[in-house]
């Protein structure tokens, strides 16, 4: 029998079983423990959470591998890790390390400020940030096989995961009352492939799964996402930043399956002690914006 | 003729669809109650042990039991085959299971993802043609108890069984456009 490894089909496949889960950022084997245990569907193997790489500055790189592998020991659900933009070869070394998907994340320093990876060269699947359609279109181009708003990781501030779902999410409807020759055009003006414009169109959504993501820290949080239209959430800092990290994590997942129950969110929304500190997008210098990194 | 599909998490979306193209009725199932009326149910892919905690939370393992001891039919693909398994050998320990299908399961049972593939499987039951299964990050059947019936194989390894009305498949029909798998099911609830 002939097995065929690393097909678009299995790529993009793992993303369709992660949908309507919640994928939580980890600094350790034991946060990831309290993650899996709090019912992630995956985690993100980091050595800091956006937060502190914001406090902190500097450049951000890819986590040590010992730290990745030491997560990918400690858990059975799928293990995810960040690399830069345009940096390849630590996709190769995560590839090597065996991780379950690589984000080619914007919450790191970008390698490269003006090509991304092309990611049609690896048998483990990418996950890419957007801020809208033709960016994202652009990442699945090159090959991504999940796509997650970007948010502005961080901050606990959903407002910048709520600007990028509506405008990934309000191009797709647009684009499907659009007339057949108006799609050229269109293609042009958001820069982004034209077979794809045309795929989306027609399924009237991302040929991909496409999850919420960057300043989601409450079970309310994950479910307005939802709501919107998004397949599943990231919540990075939002988790183990907060005042009680196994309590908070349990709600967000069950927000994320009763979404449009808000009899189940006002139960599980209740006695979660602090969330994490917000910070306004307004009081960010525009240079240290994560979500404009990526092109 | 109403299939429910246990939504807590994972891909039921295209289970529903599948169904929707062979004419069924679907029902997401997120609470106890949406069980009502069914004539099967199926649990899809998605993450196993997620899956678990949230039915736990909801008070939905031991309803999901009695469905499947009143003879209700039951479809697990992939996490839904370890939830249905009476044994799973590489459990997280205390991951909820419905302990239901006397099979013995090894999950992750290929590798990582990278070690993710599709094939094209010899599947008896389905007639001559071979079913192309997409198989991701998933288990296999280790070993089967009596009256459980091997339905298809990958390198020696049991990748489907069947008990009665309970059916099982490491891998996911719902990805490809081949709905014979889907069919087969739907006639065991219609047999019921």
């Amino acid at each position: 029998m002939e097995k065929q490894t690393g097909t678009v089909t299995v790529k993009r496949g793992l993303a369709q079983m992660l949908k309507g889960g919640v994928i939580m950022d980890v600094v350790s084997a034991e946060q990831a423990r309290i993650a899996e245990e709090a019912g992630a569907c995956a985690v993100m193997a980091l050595e800091r959470v956006p937060a502190d790489i914001r406090a902190q500055g500097g450049v951000a790189r890819m986590s040590d591998p010992e730290k990745i592998l030491e997560i990918m020991e400690a858990v059975s659900i799928p293990v995810m890790a960040k690399c830069r933009i345009g940096h390849f070869v630590e996709a190769q070394i995560l590839e090597a390390l065996g991780v379950d998907y690589i984000d080619e994340s914007e919450v790191l320093t970008p390698a490269d400020e003006e090509h991304h990876i092309d990611k049609w060269q690896f048998k483990v699947p990418f996950v890419c940030g957007c801020r809208n359609l033709g960016e994202a279109l652009r990442r699945i181009g090159e090959g991504a096989a999940m796509i997650r708003t970007k948010g502005e990781a961080g901050t606990g501030n959903v407002v910048e995961a709520v600007r990028h779902a509506r405008a990934v999410l309000g191009e797709i409807r647009r684009l499907t009352t659009m007339a057949p020759e108006e799609m050229m055009a269109y293609a042009k003006e958001i820069g982004a492939p034209y077979d794809l414009v045309v795929e989306t169109a027609k399924l009237g959504r991302l040929p991909v799964v496409n999850f919420a993501a960057g300043g989601i820290a409450t079970p309310a949080d994950a479910a307005l996402m939802m709501q919107l239209g998004m397949d599943g959430v990231f919540v990075g800092s939002g988790i183990f930043k907060s005042g009680d990290p196994a309590k908070r994590a349990h709600a967000i997942v069950q927000a994320v399956t009763h979404y449009n129950e808000p009899e189940i969110l006002a139960e599980v929304s209740r006695n979660l002690g602090e969330p994490m500190v917000g910070i306004n997008i307004s009081d960010i210098p525009a240079a240290e914006r994560l979500a404009e990194r990526g092109w | 003729m109403k299939i429910g599909v246990l939504a807590l998490q994972g891909a039921f979306v295209e289970h529903e669809q599948m169904l929707g193209r062979l004419g069924v009725e679907t029902v997401e199932v997120r609470l106890p109650q949406d069980l009502a009326g069914l004539d099967g149910l199926i649990i899809p892919g998605g993450e196993s042990t997620t899956i678990g905690k949230v039915a736990v939370r909801w008070g939905l393992l031991e309803p999901l039991r009695e469905f499947a001891a009143d003879g209700g039919p039951l479809w697990g693909t992939c996490a839904g085959l370890i939830l249905l398994a009476r044994r799973v050998r590489d459990a997280v320990p205390g991951q909820p299971l419905l302990r239901v299908m006397d099979i013995t399961v090894r999950r992750n049972a290929f590798g990582r993802q990278v070690d993710s593939f599709e094939a094209d499987l010899e599947v008896p039951a389905l007639g001559e043609r071979p079913f192309h299964a997409v198989f991701i990050r998933a288990p296999v059947i280790e070993e089967v108890g009596e009256g459980v019936e091997g339905v298809a194989r990958v390198d020696g390894e049991t990748v489907a069984a069947r008990q009665g009305r309970l059916l099982a498949t490491a891998f996911h029909p719902e990805l490809t456009a081949d709905e014979r798998f889907h069919r087969y099911f739907v006639d065991l609830c219609a047999a019921r």
